[in-house]
């Protein structure tokens, strides 16, 4: 279909906003979002490359599958972390969170 | 020419997906109500899934919507409703803070094009385009014979996040209140 830089180019795109994303949120769940964003973008070159470049198709398709899992697992224990740090300091602003500074 | 009409309503609706898929990535990191983030990133996985089924394979497509669109999703979206002070507005970062991160995403992002666009990528000698190597039969096969122990410990792994959610989440209840 299109070519191959096509779809690095997108994925670029992508993790680039995700990057801008994780830099300027103070949210932890804008963060948690901006982080998905990254995790798809490399998802859509592992797919890109298997489909124009490797020889055997099943080894990007099978990473993209175990990256969806760690990611999953990933959401799950972010976003029971964020939980549990607002019931401890009242706030989900990241920059509130510096107990263990010295 | 029937084909040539084809080929130029797959090239649209590519480039229309494209348009989804940025738009919705800007969603999802630009707005300050974080209920419009998640709306954002769920049609820019939309659009991921959309561009799966333009590199050939249906399962991941599918894989896609149902992991991240129906679970990730869904999950963040209870994780705000449920706790209800989750989208309390933060006070925004410094401007010199946000033009920093805006300076590396774009440094990052030239970086990345530069290297897509020089590089000469080598196909590898065996590639061919064949439809049955994509079938879900083949990804079963290699899931159980070449793939198995990273299978497992991936299993493992949802495992040990599941029931470290659960304490996580329940234990710190149990001291706050």
């Amino acid at each position: 279909m299109n070519s191959l830089s096509t779809y690095l180019i997108i994925s670029a795109l992508l993790f680039s906003l995700g990057l801008l994303g994780i830099l300027q949120r103070r949210n932890l769940i804008g963060m948690l979002i901006s982080v998905e964003l990254l995790l798809n973008a490399a998802n859509l070159n592992f797919m890109a490359y298997n489909r124009f470049l490797v020889s055997d198709p099943v080894t990007g398709q099978v990473i993209t599958l175990f990256v969806m899992g760690l990611a999953a697992a990933e959401a799950a224990i972010g976003l029971s972390i964020i939980l549990a740090l607002y019931r401890k300091m009242h706030s989900i602003n990241i920059e509130a969170a510096q107990k263990m500074k010295g | 020419m029937d084909t040539s009409g084809l080929n130029f309503i797959l090239q649209a609706a590519f480039w229309v997906t494209v348009a989804l898929t940025i738009a919705g990535a800007s969603i999802a990191v630009f707005p300050r109500n974080i209920l419009y983030n998640v709306l954002g990133l769920a049609l820019a996985l939309t659009g991921i899934a959309g561009f799966y089924l333009y590199l050939g394979s249906l399962f991941v497509a599918m894989m896609q919507l149902l992991i991240y669109v129906g679970a990730i999703c869904i999950a963040i979206v209870f994780a705000i409703m449920l706790s209800r002070p989750l989208h309390i507005e933060v006070p925004p970062r410094p401007a010199r803070k946000v033009w920093m991160g805006i300076l590396a995403s774009v440094v990052f992002f030239i970086g990345a094009v530069g290297v897509a666009l020089k590089t000469k990528w080598q196909v590898a000698a065996g590639h061919v385009y064949e439809a049955s190597k994509w079938s879900v039969q083949s990804i079963g096969d290699a899931l159980l014979t070449r793939y198995e122990l990273v299978f497992e410990v991936i299993s493992l792994v949802l495992l040990v996040a599941i029931i470290g959610a659960v304490i996580t989440a329940g234990f710190s209840r149990r001291l706050s209140s």
